[in-house]
């Protein structure tokens, strides 16, 4: 790139030059700074505040009470964190083992590849709404897939996964899972593909069985790939609300309501902008602190 | 995604036999590979089979086939349910947003592969910081926002949104692929003349195809699909988008399993398109983007 900037200044007059990349780059910080960053300091602001929509004459600089409120007084703080590290824990170790096993199966030669491959990753481009809808057509009583397999006699009539509070996780997990396990295998796939033929091929001449093949070549090439996706998919999955507020409600009675959830519920329905803000600070915080951590102990980049 | 796709692998004729330098020793056979595989993919296509099958058969049949083939779901959704109005809506939100992100991540992404100057650090940095702003916490402080400059029911407010959230991915991929076309290329454009807006678009963009349906297609998709913003910002009934609308299917009393099939369907079949153009691209396209930063 040093080539790229010297040819550049010899081109061009220098005060052109100099303004071109801020010129360049000026309507994505413009439109980031405006829509990101700002929001992002204002929540932190009314995190400060009582700030109630509908209870005006309330309003004021708070201090840090809601953060008090919340530690100590919300239960529902602690019981939705506590659902949404066993929902993203969940939910990304199972998509993790599914997808590698996905990848490597689909990472092989065989007639039809392209067309499994297309297959197997389509999910990915399936919205949570839509998710919801297809497993409420799957797991309703009435017309459900446990309707014909009661006509087969291999079970009773009427279970609802959805409603029942022993089922209703891992019905959710299982609707989730169909979504997320094409992400890692993508992604995965693509760093599967990097690895260069030879390494397997001077391992199987000295003898080495495929699984030791998989441990001492594939584990280790994946390594950063694994890490990086996890961790992405961790905050995605920690963040995204979509199939949990469509398919279950965060019910019953609050049983899947995970952090966001939460606040998504405080925004529209009690507009308490000052608490729901304050919540939002400490997911942020949680997830940055979490992000941090996690990159430093799998010790990311190590190794190349 | 339809039934007759799926059954095709299986009439495939056998795999090659040893053909590579690998030995038989430790070789995967075809059943440890067909096996899992058709067992993953009837997990995957049984979903999308079932929507099929609910949203053609009659009301009221209880057949596993979509037969006698029926349109009256579909009658049902697109002009009673609106989903005209709301696939409409999306379209408009989704081509919007795409344009944005695309033109957008474009100009950034340039400037990041091609110049050095101060603060390009930071910027990346903040880029990358980004990516942990949860979208459902944003909520709050972008409705205020949307409040003041009158955008609430406005579709704009989607787009704007969306792309902002589809914007530093888009950044990061765009310039990693500008960053692989030889700068000699535009260099030799310069010669002959070219300014160098000139030469990026006769040399540059004809390279960056594949970087442009993946991050057009993106873009695309995600605002396709996103419910939480297009729930919270619009409340009219006739700005509502596809996932919206189904969202409102799925909570009446008594789901009409028929009509939501449909409107599963309506949701699906642009995504479904989109994908098929762009699977080839998606797993480079990611991994550029996504891992390799």
């Amino acid at each position: 790139m040093a080539i790229t900037t010297a040819d550049l200044r010899i081109r061009r007059r220098p005060g052109r030059a100099a303004r071109t990349p801020y010129l360049l780059i000026a309507p994505a910080v413009i439109a980031m700074l405006g829509f990101l960053v700002y929001p992002m300091a204002s929540v932190l602001y009314y995190s400060l505040q009582h700030y109630n929509v509908t209870k005006p004459w309330d309003n004021g600089f708070a201090g840090l009470e809601n953060f008090r409120t919340l530690l100590f007084e919300d239960p529902l703080f602690w019981q939705s964190l506590g659902f949404s590290v066993q929902w993203v824990g969940v939910e990304v170790s199972l998509q993790l083992v599914f997808g590698l096993a996905l990848a490597l199966i689909v990472n092989e030669t065989f007639v039809g590849r392209g067309l499994a491959r297309a297959m197997v990753f389509s999910p990915w481009a399936v919205s949570g709404v839509l998710t919801t809808g297809i497993w409420v057509l799957l797991y309703n009583p009435t017309t459900g897939v446990s309707r014909y397999l009661a006509d087969l006699g291999l079970m009773q009539y009427g279970a609802a996964p959805l409603a029942n509070p022993d089922t209703v996780f891992w019905a959710a997990v299982l609707a989730e899972l169909w979504r997320g396990v094409p992400f890692f295998a993508i992604l995965l796939l693509a760093d599967l593909q990097s690895i260069p033929k030879e390494l397997y091929e001077a391992a199987s001449v000295d003898g080495a069985t495929r699984r030791r093949r998989f441990i001492h070549i594939t584990l280790p090439h994946l390594k950063d790939a694994i890490i990086l996706s996890t961790l992405l998919r961790c905050v995605w999955e920690f963040n995204n609300v979509d199939l949990l507020y469509t398919l279950t409600g965060g019910g019953p009675a609050h049983a899947t309501t995970t952090l966001p959830l939460y606040v998504a519920a405080k925004a529209a329905q009690s507009h308490d902008f000052g608490y729901g803000s304050a919540l939002t600070t400490a997911a942020f915080l949680i997830l940055t602190f979490f992000s941090i951590a996690y990159l430093r102990l799998s010790k990311f980049g190590a190794n190349k | 995604m339809t039934l007759q796709t799926a059954e095709r692998p299986r009439l495939a004729p056998p795999a090659q036999l040893p053909r590579t330098g690998r030995g038989e020793k430790g070789r995967v056979s075809r059943w440890q590979i067909w096996v899992p595989l058709a067992l993953y993919l009837l997990f995957t296509l049984i979903p999308f089979y079932w929507m099929l099958v609910f949203a053609f058969r009659p009301r009221g049949s209880t057949s596993l086939l979509p037969w006698p083939i029926t349109f009256e779901n579909f009658e049902t959704v697109w002009n009673d349910l609106s989903f005209a109005l709301f696939f409409q809506n999306s379209l408009m939100v989704g081509i919007a947003s795409l344009i944005m992100t695309t033109v957008i991540a474009l100009a950034g992404g340039y400037a990041l592969a091609r110049y050095e100057f101060r603060g390009k650090r930071l910027f990346m940095i903040g880029m990358l910081c980004t990516q942990f702003i949860p979208g459902a916490m944003m909520l709050i402080p972008l409705f205020e926002i949307f409040r003041t400059i009158g955008l609430v029911n406005s579709l704009w407010s989607l787009v704007i949104a969306e792309t902002v959230f589809q914007l530093p991915l888009s950044l990061i991929l765009i310039s990693g692929f500008i960053k692989n076309v030889p700068v000699e290329l535009e260099q030799a454009a310069w010669v002959d003349g070219c300014s160098r807006l000139r030469g990026f678009f006769a040399v540059v963009l004809p390279l960056l195809r594949p970087a442009l349906v993946a991050v057009g297609s993106f873009a695309f998709i995600h605002s396709w699909n996103n419910f939480l913003f297009a729930l919270m910002f619009v409340s009219e009934q006739e700005k509502f988008t596809v996932p919206v609308g189904l969202a409102y299917t799925l909570g009446e009393f008594s789901v009409d399993f028929g009509a939501l099939a449909a409107g599963g369907v309506v949701a699906a079949v642009p995504v479904v398109l989109v994908f098929a153009v762009i699977q080839r691209y998606l797993v480079q396209g990611l991994s550029a983007g996504a891992v390799k930063g």
